[in-house]
């Protein structure tokens, strides 16, 4: 199968400029590959990098150094040396990315929300809607909830209805932060479920899961973050 | 090959900034400014008052003439024209049809007497179309649009509230279909709540038109919803650029840090 995200001594500092320039080394030397239809799990204490890793190939986080390269429409692209133009195109197409929290757009009811992903990549809103439905019932979301902006849902309702936006497209590559961490025993076997799936449809994932269960479940490779820790 | 592609339309920059300077006599009110805009792309430009927001969209838009550097956008023929160099007409044209303007104040982007439906179909007229119930058609379908009871077409924006009358406006600067919108602080003095139906309002009609928009905000939760690339600009000069998400999760300059991290949690 072929390599989808190749990073290649990618690494990332803070410098926080208003606790007088203190330098925070976050990662150093980050290196590992992940191939179409295969699942690598991070994994690490808190504090490690884990989810800055995640930020840095969504290309949230800026890199310091090294290369992060992504598949994208059929050719290797550095999004750690890329244009943000590019960035937001490999979005489009290539990158979705679940992440802990779901970031609520006021007044935007939840199909909507969901179905979103689809429509700006020219799907007509009929079909979106109707796949956002199925995801959503899927994941146990009342249909009369549909309606009604997420902004007062349960934390455990928004994440799920963050993981039915995040799966909605079918992105060649999926970054998923904790995606089960605040879901019941039921909604964890239907989001292991989805990951396999997208694992078949090979689509390769980058997780982040604290569950040792869910971890055995849908890993294919672990790769430990300590490795990549940047001394200070 | 992949650097051989032709390039599309949407490959193309819109509107190129280059070197945009003004001051006013030892004043520096905007240094050496430079980007490029794409077509559907938003860039919003922020920082404190003072900053010079204000006075490099009025340069951006051909309405403050600069001390240097120029700014060139492509006309509907393909063609990148600098600004200074057009005619009359062609000015006219980029006012009246290509661009649209949205004012903080809603009361100097609207005739505040005329009839909402009006102030839509001032802008047809303008552009040629001179039958009445076509005009009113394509008024009241707008008012529509933006979530105004086409009941109160022909009641004045004067007897409209804030958000009712910042509606209007966004309708009025749409109904020729620019491709390019400057928006100075479009949700600066109105209530949160008017302010979140505004911001979904614009964020919708913004990805369905395809439209380019430049944004001018104090307000970095408007950036963060509306805006694809970010400029952040101090003392005149942009201090830090780059994807919205990006500098606003992991600002680098310290007065960017100090922006990102004064904002209240609600």
């Amino acid at each position: 199968m072929s390599v989808m995200i190749e990073m290649t001594g990618a690494e990332k500092t803070f410098t926080m400029h208003l606790q007088g320039g203190v330098r925070l080394p976050v990662v150093r030397g980050v290196t590992f590959q992940v191939k179409a239809g295969e699942c690598v799990v991070l994994s690490g204490p808190s504090g490690a990098g884990k989810s800055s890793i995640l930020k840095m190939i969504f290309g949230n986080y800026r890199c310091d150094g090294g290369r992060i390269g992504i598949r994208h429409e059929g050719a290797m692209i550095d999004l750690a040396n890329a244009e943000p133009r590019d960035i937001l195109s490999v979005r489009r197409a290539t990158i979705g990315y679940v992440s802990q929290f779901l970031r609520a757009i006021p007044r935007v009811p939840t199909i909507d929300v969901v179905a979103e992903p689809l429509i700006v990549t020219g799907t007509s809103r009929a079909d979106a809607r109707q796949r956002a439905g199925h995801l959503l019932r899927r994941l146990n979301i009342p249909e009369r909830l549909w309606t009604l902006p997420p902004s007062t849902f349960s934390g455990g309702e928004q994440q799920r209805v963050n993981i039915a936006r995040g799966f909605i497209s079918d992105h060649p590559v999926l970054l998923l932060d904790e995606p089960t961490a605040s879901l019941d025993a039921a909604n964890r076997e239907v989001v292991v479920d989805l990951i396999d799936e997208k694992k078949c449809a090979g689509v390769a994932i980058v997780a982040i899961v604290h569950d040792d269960e869910i971890r055995r479940w849908i890993a294919d490779r672990v790769v430990d973050v300590t490795a990549f820790a940047a001394a200070a | 090959m992949a650097d051989v592609q032709r390039e599309t339309q949407c490959d193309q920059p819109l509107l190129v900034a280059e070197g945009l300077s003004k001051s006013y006599g030892r004043l520096a009110a905007c240094r050496d400014v430079s980007f490029t805009l794409y077509p559907g792309e938003v860039l919003a430009i922020v920082g404190e008052s003072g900053s010079g927001k204000t006075t490099l969209l009025q340069m951006l838009s051909a309405q403050l003439a600069s001390s240097a550097g120029h700014v060139s956008y492509r006309m509907r023929d393909g063609v990148l024209r600098d600004l200074n160099s057009l005619g009359e007409a062609e000015r006219r044209f980029l006012f009246r049809t290509d661009w649209g303007y949205v004012r903080q104040d809603p009361a100097q982007g609207l005739r505040m007497a005329f009839s909402a439906g009006a102030n839509v179909g001032e802008r047809l007229m303008a552009v040629g179309w001179s039958h009445y119930g076509r005009i009113r058609d394509a008024a009241s379908s707008w008012l529509e649009r933006v979530e105004i009871d086409t009941a109160r077409i022909d009641d004045a924006p004067r007897t409209y509230s804030g958000g009712m009358r910042q509606r209007l406006q966004i309708a009025r600067n749409l109904v020729t279909e620019p491709r390019l919108v400057f928006m100075d602080e479009p949700t600066g003095g109105l209530d949160v709540s008017v302010q979140a139906r505004l911001l979904d309002l614009m964020r919708n009609l913004v990805s369905e038109l395809g439209l380019a928009a430049i944004v001018v905000t104090h307000d970095l939760a408007v950036a963060r919803l509306l805006s694809h690339r970010v400029m952040v600009m101090k003392g005149g000069e942009v201090i830090e650029t780059g994807l919205t998400d990006q500098v606003l999760d992991d600002p680098h300059e310290p007065y960017t840090q100090l922006l990102v991290s004064s904002i209240l949690p609600p």
